[in-house]
């Protein structure tokens, strides 16, 4: 264990920065302007307001290439760099500053919540366009892109905690963008209340933190870890964990994610690939110190991983809504970061890969989405759609290479990524790598089936489309951010695995394998065999046969995916019902209980209650005046006797 | 200069109430120019206030009955300080937003015809006298003041409240007086006790250093706590708040949830403290279970109910419990954190009171199903609503957060159970104002509220400087930290605690 922890010792040496990345502050505070100008501006700022919203997401990410650049230039264990903001709270031993820590796991977020989020700014200029709250869509994008930068740049835990919430504060208020819709508004309190569940669980680790050891700094608590008994770095590993579950809707806490559908779709792009659902990953690994030296932990962050994947991928087979389609997909390629981070060393570079190849055809494949409803009259139901690669050649074109991507197609993003992570989970050894592995190689094959459904039904196949619907190429401020990201779906996997570039990037960090990722083995084969067989069935099923415009009834297993493996019913059942009913029962109690004590024994003091009656009408106001009267007259006395 | 902030709201109230009748508006304005006036001196007064310095200042000390050994005496640590900025800043905001409301009497339909000087001469009497209570060193003349500011607030709810105002006064007078009887008998057996020590006296600084004998101090204690906790109401002396708040006009209801109800948690921290250290530890656990039940038990009612007002008097409920928890953690950051709570607390309720008045106006009834789609038609309401309401869910990046964790984390280190079940706080605080705000705001816009009004120029000057306050103290809380800090540590030296040290550190570094 301790010489985990001495070959993890680069990042406890810290420098301050100069340069560009003295700046890094810069980062933050471009979008959190816009947002405060843009929600400040009120009606005012209406005409460019999203101009604005583009323009600080796009700084934003200059700056971040900038002290990218300049972290290159730095030599491979003098890259992690601090910049002092403020200083926050200090009460007694306590101390919280806003810190930024610049290191290459930072900088591979800020990268992609910036370079991606701008993709979809530009984007929602025109999937936004003719929305009369534009603007306020705009404030609130850059909100959610200032809150997630905070999160991966802050130092210590409780500025992490702070771009923690935001990113939950501005994901319910984009999911509740359209609030008039009661759907959308329950969806974002659902949102809300789910992550405060995590949120719940991260606090409580801060607070064992400090207690344990006297800091909630990263450096402190990671170079102390290995000092605290294995019970309480256990506990924070759990409860660490149960704040990523939240965030990243994970198992038990995925439910929030597939109504999170509620909001516009450029919403989900940036929940789903650049922000949020990432917030999970990035602080298992962030953590790791902490979870390397609990093989509990450990274990259970690989089991919550791999339970999630396969129940996504089960959702989304059996999904019509486009968008709740990738919805389950997602919570399935978050649960294999998941699973990669639990695995440990091995593991850390391809969760992170994979987060950032997932970042660019994820986006790409909801954009897509996007585009699709833009010119469908906003329906999202699949059974109507069919036959739309020859009216929307480039959404076809860029969702195709999403979708080659995501299902591990050899040589593009997903293949370099999914296959890493699939070959570390074998590697781990033991039963549980077995199982492990096996349940990452189905999920394989279940993402590619249900990926081809939603190709299939999309793009092939008879038109189904209602009778009033026109489809059309979007505009080109659409197809362009579409065409960008097609480009990191396709290069993107190959860019950062091939040659160990982003392993040997991230290293200082995390620390390097302990050995070379081998491209091809028997797995590689199995993977691939497995994803064609699922195309092949989906072929069999949506194209082979047409598709009836009304979903067949669908036995137990269809029925069940369908209802979210009736994670809805088990939380109502679990929790609302009987929260609900002890609300109801508190509220009686409180009324009949206490207030009817207190009021009884007023009742009995005054003898009879048409007494009291009595003095609650008149008789104790003439009772207070005699009273106030009196104590003046007494102060005017005592004030005589004084003189 | 404490004399004189709280002689000149004292005299404005004369001025006002002895004004002519029929000039309304002459008297709001006197009243809005006196309070205004109070509080550019207090915000002065706090610029001079030496964070190093002696713990009291501004000091005046003048014998009052000298025959019992009474003092008129007046002084300020960071403790009272900030509590009494944020009365002398809620107060003109106060004036402001009630502009109209006297005569309207709380939105009960048809309202007789109230005198409304009387009503701005009310707010000012009660404002020199929670500027009193706060200065206040000697405690025979905090007693009078904590009894005196019953009178205005009774007369307010009782006068200019809603349907139920005279059972709500009243529920309101009989406990405040009930708590101040044991209190006002725990002063003069105090009293006795110094004088048997051989110096009768009430002054502070002078008992804090009196030997009490241990089951005395006990009684002494029970004395001041429950007349305390029925003022912060700590469950299960809280019926009269939901009540008392429930029916108070808007105004009036945050100076009664922001500030009136801080005098008892404040009494806690500077009185049953340091008077009597040895009970206050040994009463701890009896105060923690209260306080946890109080988080818990508030925020449940506070989803169950179907009134704005008493929605919100029940979350203060739930917050209070947040600060006696830190109040009795014994932790630098337990009493640092609670104080900077009371503080935020009243801004961040104060916001949801001021903001739930204004739609109250519009509607002529608080009840919760009398709103839906506000967001639609009054969007600036809805957000400046959701501002406060997320301040009540103590969203980092607002001021409520800092207080709140700085409270969990003080109580942690040394209460670990109890501080897991109050974070629980979190998350059920996110279901009561998500759901009330859903309720009022969101969905299609109703019949209900079809061509209700957004805020006006007047109402927005009410609000925005609290949304201000609150975001600027969230993300730099350090003047207030500041000046709190070095008189919670008198406190700590006083009840001889010392914070917890890291487990690693406890027991050196394992083999």
């Amino acid at each position: 264990m301790t010489n985990l922890l001495a070959e993890a010792g680069p990042q406890l040496h810290t420098q301050a920065a100069t340069g560009m990345q003295s700046a890094a502050w810069l980062l933050i505070a471009f979008p959190l302007v816009g947002a405060a100008i843009l929600l400040l501006g009120g009606r005012r700022t209406d005409k460019w307001g999203h101009l604005l919203g583009v323009a600080m997401s796009l700084a934003s990410f200059v700056v971040g290439v900038l002290a990218f650049v300049q972290m290159l230039g730095q030599p491979g264990d003098g890259r992690t760099r601090l910049v002092h903001v403020y200083q926050w709270v200090s009460v007694g031993s306590f101390k919280a500053d806003v810190n930024l820590l610049l290191d290459p796991l930072s900088i591979s977020f800020v990268l992609l919540i910036t370079g991606v989020g701008s993709l979809i700014h530009i984007y929602s200029i025109g999937y936004m366009s003719h929305d009369p709250d534009r603007r306020r869509f705009f404030a609130y994008l850059n909100l959610f892109v200032a809150s997630m930068l905070l999160l991966v740049l802050a130092d210590n835990y409780l500025g992490l905690y702070v771009g923690w919430e935001g990113v939950g504060l501005a994901s319910y208020l984009l999911i509740g963008f359209w609030q008039h819709k009661p759907s959308a508004a329950t969806a974002a309190k659902k949102a809300f209340i789910v992550n405060r569940v995590g949120d719940f669980g991260l606090s409580v680790a801060i607070m064992l933190m400090f207690v344990t050891f006297g800091s909630i700094s990263f450096t402190d608590v990671f170079g102390h870890a290995s000092e605290a008994s294995h019970g309480t770095i256990t506990a924070i590993g759990l409860l660490l964990l149960l704040g990523a579950c939240g965030k990243s809707a994970q198992l038990p806490l995925q439910s929030w994610l597939l109504d999170a559908m509620e909001g516009p779709t450029p919403v989900s792009a940036l929940i789903h690939a650049a922000t949020m659902v990432t917030a999970g990953v990035y602080l298992v690994v962030r953590s790791h110190a902490i979870f390397e030296l609990s093989s509990q932990a450990r274990l259970l962050v690989t089991i919550v991983g791999a339970a999630t994947l396969i129940a996504g991928a089960l959702i989304g087979c059996a999904k019509d809504d486009i968008k709740k389609a990738l919805a389950g997909s997602t919570m399935s390629q978050i649960g294999y970061m998941m699973l990669a981070a639990g695995i440990g060393k091995a593991g850390y570079v391809f969760a992170i890969a994979h987060l950032i190849a997932h970042g660019f055809f994820k986006a790409g494949l909801f954009l897509g989405a996007g585009s699709i409803m833009h010119g469908m009259n906003d329906d999202v139901d699949m059974r109507k759609y069919g036959g739309l690669r020859k009216v929307m050649p480039i959404t076809f074109a860029t969702f195709g290479l999403g979708y080659l991507a995501i299902i591990g197609f050899p040589f593009l993003s997903g293949w370099w990524t999914k296959d890493g992570i699939i070959d570390s989970a074998f590697e781990k050894g033991g039963t549980s790598g077995q199982i492990l592995g096996w349940a990452a190689l189905i999920g394989a094959g279940i993402t590619a089936y249900y990926m081809s459904r939603v190709m299939f039904m999309t793009f092939f196949g008879e038109k189904r489309w209602e009778e009033d619907v026109h489809p059309h190429e979007s505009p080109s401020v659409m197809t362009i951010p579409l065409i960008l990201l097609a480009v990191g779906s396709v290069a993107g996997g190959a860019f950062l695995i091939a040659g160990d570039r982003f392993a040997n990037f991230l290293a200082p960090v995390v620390g390097a394998p302990e050995a070379a990722h081998k491209l091809f083995t028997p797995y590689t084969i199995v993977v691939f065999v497995l994803m064609v067989v699922g195309v092949g069935i989906a072929y069999l099923q949506y194209l082979r046969r047409p598709v009836p415009r009304t979903a067949p009834a669908g036995s137990f297993p269809v029925v069940a995916a369908r209802k979210d493996l009736y994670g809805d019913a088990l939380n109502e059942s679990l929790f609302m019902r009987p929260g609900q009913w002890l609300t109801r029962l508190t509220v009686y109690f409180d009324g009949r209980g206490v207030d009817g004590l207190v009021n009884g024994i007023a009742a009995f003091v005054g003898g009879t209650s048409g007494r009291v009656r009595r003095v609650q009408t008149g008789f104790v106001r003439s009772y207070a005046l005699s009273m106030f009267f009196g104590a003046a007259l007494i102060v005017g006395a005592l004030l005589l006797v004084r003189i | 200069m404490l004399t004189a902030l709280i002689a000149i709201p004292a005299l404005g109230a004369l001025l006002v109430a002895f004004l002519p009748k029929g000039r309304d508006e002459l008297a709001k304005l006197t009243a809005l120019v006196v309070t205004l006036v109070v509080a550019v001196l207090a915000i002065a007064m706090a610029i001079g206030f030496d964070n190093g310095g002696p713990r009291f200042q501004f000091t005046e000390k003048y014998w009052w009955i000298k025959q019992f050994g009474v003092h008129y005496a007046v002084g300020v640590d960071g403790v009272a300080l900030v509590l009494i900025l944020l009365s002398v800043i809620l107060v003109p905001l106060v004036v402001l937003a009630s502009w109209n409301d006297a005569e309207r009497s709380g939105g009960v339909e048809a309202p007789p015809k109230r005198s409304v000087k009387t009503y701005f001469a009310l707010l000012l009497a009660l404002e020199a006298m929670m500027i009193g209570v706060f200065a206040a060193t000697d405690i025979f003349l905090f007693y009078v003041f904590f009894e005196a500011m019953l009178i205005p607030m009774y007369f307010i709810i009782g006068s200019y409240g809603g349907a139920q105002r005279s059972y709500a006064a009243v529920k309101f007078l009989l406990y405040s007086l009930f708590g101040g009887l044991l209190m006002l008998a725990a002063v003069i057996t105090l009293y006795v006790q110094s004088a048997n020590a051989g110096h009768g006296t009430f002054l502070f600084d002078e008992l804090r250093n009196l030997h009490i004998e241990p089951t005395t101090a006990k009684w002494l204690f029970l004395g001041f706590f429950v007349a305390f906790a029925i003022k912060a109401p700590l469950v299960p002396f809280h019926t009269w708040l939901p009540d008392a708040a429930g029916q108070a006009p808007a105004g009036a209801a945050v100076l009664l949830v922001g500030v009136l109800d801080k005098v008892g948690t404040y009494g806690m921290l500077r009185f049953c403290l340091e008077l009597f250290p040895g009970a206050a530890k040994w009463f701890t656990p009896v105060v923690l279970t209260l306080s946890v039940i109080g988080i818990v038990y508030g925020a449940v009612l506070a989803i169950g109910q179907i009134d704005i007002k008493r929605l919100i008097a029940y979350t203060s409920i739930s917050h209070f419990g947040f600060i006696t928890l830190g109040i009795f953690a014994m932790t630098t950051q337990g009493q640092t954190g609670a104080t900077l709570y009371m503080v935020n607390h009243g801004f961040s309720t104060g916001a949801l009171f001021l903001v739930a008045g204004f739609l109250i106006a519009r509607r002529g009834s608080s009840r919760i199903d009398a709103f839906g789609g506000v967001q639609k038609v009054a969007p600036l309401l809805a957000g400046t609503f959701l501002v406060a309401g997320l301040s009540g869910l103590s969203l980092p990046g607002l001021s409520t957060f800092v207080s709140e964790f700085l409270v969990l984390v003080g109580t942690f280190t040394r209460y670990k159970v109890p501080a897991i079940i109050a974070t629980s706080g979190i998350v059920l605080a996110a279901v009561y104002i998500l759901w009330m705000y859903q309720r009022t705001m969101s969905g299609p816009p109703t019949e209900k509220v079809a061509g209700m009004r957004d805020l006006s120029k007047r109402e927005l000057v009410v609000i925005a400087p609290v949304l201000v306050l609150l975001v600027v103290l969230g993300f730099y809380p350090k003047p207030a930290l500041n000046m709190i800090n070095p008189s919670v540590k008198q406190t700590m030296v006083k009840v001889e605690k010392h914070d917890p040290q890291p487990t690693i550190a406890e027991k050196g570094i394992r083999p």
